[in-house]
């Protein structure tokens, strides 16, 4: 016999409630501070973790059901995108150059991102945030596995693609975005919230995914813009997690203010500065572009984040100082980050090239006060002298800055001539940073950051070649020796755009693709 | 007063979340971009469930909107029938 259901469903603040909260209990063989020992060494002082409100209300069966549909939905396009040829729909492979640094630097990012919450939910006595961390902990694996399958249709036919893993624990610019990860998950479990729940995900992360995936749309790249927005339907709630936490410590006790102050202040100045990538991706590597990064920055961070510390006033939280240098900022770094990279192109996993005149064109509009004055006049040199057979790579090794890891390439604030060096002293040594904003951070916390892995010092310990490399050798060419350690395939994966073998298959597969040989 | 937003992929699933969003937030302002849908409010925006159930013709959870979204800004509150995002400022 059928039975019929009398009771009402669970409205969603009672499923929470019975789902979430229901579900702790306080330990009784072990004392709660010996289970959740770093839930108070950071000095941010909790006195009731029931006060803990997840917007979403978001309880595991819930999780599961939409989750799943998210992978579905996916997974048919990712399906349609590599059965019918979709790597020749993009507008010009030089796109792509944007997505190998992204499935180097970034989706590595998102199996740390994984890590992180994972111990950030172990860490945390309240139910409501460990609920929250361990569903968020979950999205930052699926990210970054559905990151590597989709670009995994990319390695099939184009170089760059093959060995991120090895990639990002070597490669002299990819430790800029590990290094960020790094130092948020050697922090407490607080920190951590602030650095990625907060800095990253609620402050920045808008910048990378929102302008940038709209962008790969219209480059044509269906597989980085299905796994992008598929990604970016889990960051909402992400970013939600990361404006609670801090609403909550914030709200829990005034001595937490300070606390909370000095990571926003660093953590959004760490996240600015890894952010200068995305810049260059979109100022110069999609051929197509939906907006410039000043005109993304002002939407994003001027406006978004300016109403999101209005907000935040009423607690005592003010804008980080960092702000006023990046609205200096915002019309150089893109430049100056694209102008490293070409100099450094034999040196990179990705091709770079000249911008042609129409794209110096939509630069010097998108950047009237800076493009034509500083920069133009660099592009045109260095592409006369290519087009002389001259094509400029250093082969030196840039110094790099002991906070942020990035080569010491940007300029004064007041003068963008002048590089900017600032240089602190600890225990009798000198250590140099590339901002005011670095060396804040280098000085508050020298123990941490002379501990730094940065890759160019490195080379010069001898700590980055092959063991069959053989300094003693009359031929040895410390360059190549380090890309080998790289596992670059040289002349195929780095080197210019123009005559690369990128460029010729992707002009000789889309002429097959139209006609019938 | 502060700009709250919201952004869905472009699809048939949201159009008439759009649709409704935007009946029922007179001055919200709507942004297309390339495959996704941003919608603008000053201070505060609200979706109800009822408006997008009258225009699917299916009863909708609200959480189901998480499948689409791409982002937010704004405190958020959600209950069972409405989606709220606001700036106290």
């Amino acid at each position: 016999m059928d039975m019929k259901a009398t009771k009402k469903k669970l409205g969603l603040k009672e499923k929470y409630a019975h789902m979430t909260r229901g579900l702790g209990w306080e330990t009784t063989y072990q004392p709660m501070d010996a289970v959740f020992p770093y839930a108070k060494f950071e000095g941010i002082k909790i006195h009731d973790w029931e006060r803990w409100e997840d917007p979403f209300r978001l309880t595991m069966d819930a999780y599961w059901k939409y989750q799943a549909e998210k992978e579905r939905k996916l997974y048919a396009v990712l399906d349609a995108f590599a059965q019918n040829n979709g790597h020749l729909s993009i507008t010009d492979a030089r796109y792509l150059n944007a997505i190998k640094l992204f499935l180097c630097g970034i989706s590595p990012l998102e199996y740390v991102a994984h890590r992180g919450f994972a111990a950030a939910g172990r860490n945390f006595p309240g139910v409501g945030p460990r609920i929250a961390c361990l569903m968020q902990s979950l999205d930052e694996i699926r990210h970054a596995q559905t990151q590597i399958h989709a670009l995994s249709n990319y390695n099939k036919y184009y170089d760059g693609f093959h060995d991120f893993k090895h990639m990002l624990e070597r490669v002299w610019y990819l430790s800029v975005p590990k290094s960020f990860f790094d130092d948020a998950y050697s922090a407490g479990p607080f920190e951590w919230m602030i650095a990625i729940g907060f800095s990253f995900e609620y402050v920045l992360t808008n910048l990378l995914f929102v302008p940038f995936m709209s962008g790969a749309a219209y480059n044509g790249d269906m597989a980085t813009v299905t796994f992008g927005f598929s990604a970016q339907s889990d960051e909402a709630r992400h970013m939600t997690l990361g404006l609670e936490c801090i609403k909550f410590m914030l709200e829990q006790d005034p001595d937490n203010l300070p606390i909370v102050q000095k990571w926003i202040d660093k953590w959004a100045w760490r996240g600015i500065r890894v952010l200068t990538l995305v810049g260059m991706m979109m100022d110069y590597m999609l051929p197509k572009r939906v907006m410039s990064w000043k005109e993304a920055w002002e939407i994003y961070f001027e406006q978004n984040g300016g109403a999101l510390f209005n907000d935040l006033a009423r607690y005592g939280i003010k804008m980080p100082d960092c702000v006023k240098q990046c609205t200096v900022d915002k019309e150089h770094i893109s430049h100056q980050a694209w102008a490293t990279f070409y100099q450094y192109g034999g040196a990179a996993a990705f091709h770079t090239w000249s911008p042609t005149d129409e794209e110096m064109d939509w630069l010097s509009a998108k950047y009237p006060n800076t493009f034509d004055k500083y920069y133009r006049p660099r592009f045109t040199y260095w592409r006369e002298q290519a087009e002389k057979g001259n094509r400029f790579y250093s082969n030196t090794l840039p110094m790099l800055c002991q906070v942020c890891q990035i080569p010491m390439v940007f300029t004064e604030p007041d003068d963008p001539t002048q590089i900017c060096y600032r240089e602190s002293e600890f225990k009798g040594e000198k250590f140099h940073t590339c901002s005011d904003g670095c060396k804040h951070i280098f000085d508050d916390e020298p123990e941490k950051y002379v501990q730094s892995w940065l890759p160019v010092h490195q080379i010069y310990q001898g700590n980055c070649f092959t063991p069959s490399a053989n300094p003693a050798d009359p031929a040895f060419d410390p360059m190549l020796e380090v890309l080998k350690f790289y596992n670059f395939n040289l002349g195929h994966d780095n080197m210019d755009y123009e005559g690369s073998r990128d460029q010729q298959n992707f002009n000789t597969w889309r002429g097959l693709a139209t006609k019938n040989v | 007063m502060s700009t709250v937003f919201i952004a869905f992929q472009t699809n048939e699933d949201t159009r008439p979340i759009v649709e409704s969003i935007m009946e029922d937030n007179p001055g919200a302002v709507l942004d297309e971009q390339p495959a996704m849908v941003k919608i603008n409010a000053e201070g505060k925006l609200v979706i109800k469930r009822e408006s997008i159930e009258a225009r699917i013709g299916r009863s909708f959870d609200l959480q189901e909107l998480q499948i689409n979204l791409i982002t937010i800004s704004g405190n958020l509150d959600e209950d069972d029938d409405t989606f709220t995002l606001a700036w106290n400022n």
